[in-house]
């Protein structure tokens, strides 16, 4: 139960954060995507099961305030819930360059599915334009803030899971 | 967790549930927008006061960075706007001296428009001595332009302007002019008033208070009075009729009681000239006479 109100508080946090605070520190016009750490942290951290929920819960959130389609942005945080989750096989506690990497990847991803989904069925071919324009330095500035995103993710659930390990005894 | 791990729904099914699922959302929003309005609605109110919040809260480091941030650009800014700020005195600096010019033009026109009937040239004054009274100056044109010796200068300063002198010299490029206040310069000149003859004088002694001397001037019983207007007589040989000298400021009689001689205030500022006009065309082609 606590874990459960801790993860959503997260998730509404990094939410708002990404919405609000992170909108106005900008660098270069990039907004480091928050949400996306989250749901690969879960992913990675917690497994397949949880990654879904998180990337379903933050991707239909994205959704219902900033989108016309509903289910956009919860069908590409699922997968990449569900994608971080399969890496859950090799999570080791003090590693940190795979999920980070992992975080780079998704967001790469993440954010090509965005394009294709949103720029290239409306007919702008201009790959390149946008991979230089805005994905790479999105990817960049998200790889950034996860260094430090992550570690404090990783240090909460850490805390949690010694205090499920206390309570089982 | 743990407990739903014991259940052990395979994670594939779930991860197929939910894409059937987003797909179904989207499909619907897209197909149905309108219906989904309101729950977007409730959302924004949840969350909006939220993201005020924590706008707020993230307003105390926002304002930090942006202060750093503001720094630097205003630094930049001020850099900026110091060398446009210098552009626009230096541009405001031309922009002044053009409007001063322009007055100066408006007064020539002025001139030119008063002597209609000669063809004119305007030229400017480019040997100039300034707190002095000029005396003989030089202008920026010369035979190129189609001056010649003993053209006719004039010079207007806004309330009518007359005449300045006569060119003493000329180069291909610039012209030497003698000013009617020279010492050397006499003009046949007229009071209009009465159409008598006199000639006028420049007198060194009279420079200071800016006054030429007249002479000549039969005694009469005609009352030529302060303020008479002093012109170009048709007799001189090198000046156009008509032209204004000045106005008589002071009428004696002389010695001998046969003339009348006094004083007039020139109708041009001849501490000011910096633009004249020169009348292109000689006395002789009007009038023709020996010169002497």
């Amino acid at each position: 139960m606590k874990r459960f109100f801790i993860t959503a508080g997260i998730v509404l946090l990094c939410f708002l954060m990404q919405t609000t605070v992170f909108q106005n520190i900008a660098f270069a016009g990039m907004v480091p995507n928050l949400i996306l750490i989250v749901v690969v942290a879960y992913g990675y951290m917690r497994g397949k099961l949880e990654g879904m929920y998180v990337g379903f819960v933050s991707g239909l959130l994205v959704d219902l305030l900033y989108s016309d389609l509903i289910g956009m942005n919860a069908i590409l945080y699922v997968l990449i819930g569900y994608a971080a989750g399969i890496c859950n096989e090799i999570y080791y506690r003090d590693e940190i360059s795979v999920p980070i990497i992992f975080i780079a990847i998704s967001d790469f991803v993440f954010n090509f599915g965005y394009y294709v989904f949103q720029f290239l069925l409306r007919g702008r071919l201009d790959i390149l334009y946008y991979v230089w324009r805005t994905i790479l330095p999105e990817m960049v500035y998200t790889v950034l803030i996860a260094v430090f995103l992550y570690q404090l993710l990783h240090a909460v659930n850490f805390y949690l899971e010694q205090q499920e390990d206390k309570e089982e005894g | 967790m743990r407990r739903r791990n014991r259940f052990s729904i395979e994670p594939k099914y779930i991860l197929i549930f939910f894409v059937v699922l987003c797909s179904i959302l989207l499909v619907a929003s897209f197909k149905y927008k309108e219906k989904f309005s309101p729950v977007r609605a409730v959302v924004g109110d949840i969350i909006t006061p939220m993201q005020k919040g924590i706008n707020s809260v993230g307003a105390f480091f926002t304002v930090k960075t942006d202060i750093f941030i503001s720094k630097q650009e205003l630094m930049k800014q001020n850099k900026e706007l110091q060398s446009q700020l210098d552009n626009i005195s230096y541009e405001n600096r031309i922009l002044q001296q053009e409007k001063y010019e322009l007055s100066e033009l408006r007064k020539l026109y002025e001139l030119d428009e008063k002597y209609a009937s000669y063809p004119k040239v305007a030229a400017r004054v480019i040997d100039k001595d300034p707190g002095n009274w000029f005396n003989v100056f030089k202008i920026d044109k010369g035979s190129d332009d189609g001056l010649e010796v003993d053209m006719n200068v004039l010079a207007g300063d806004g309330t009518g302007g007359g005449l300045v002198g006569i060119i003493t010299e000329v180069g291909h490029n610039w012209a030497r002019v003698r000013a009617i206040v020279d010492d050397n310069s006499n003009v046949g000149a007229m009071i209009l008033k009465t159409n008598e003859n006199c000639i006028v004088n420049g007198n060194l002694k009279l420079e200071d208070e800016g006054l030429l001397e007249f002479s000549g001037l039969e005694k009469s019983d005609s009352k030529v009075a302060t303020g008479n207007e002093v012109v170009t007589s048709y007799l001189s040989d090198k000046y156009h009729e008509g032209i204004l000298i000045g106005y008589i400021k002071e009428v004696k009689t002389d010695s001998t009681y046969s003339t009348r001689y006094g004083y007039i205030t020139p109708a041009v500022n001849f501490d000011q000239i910096e633009t004249v006009l020169v009348i292109t065309e000689l006395k002789e082609e009007l009038d023709p006479k020996p010169v002497d």
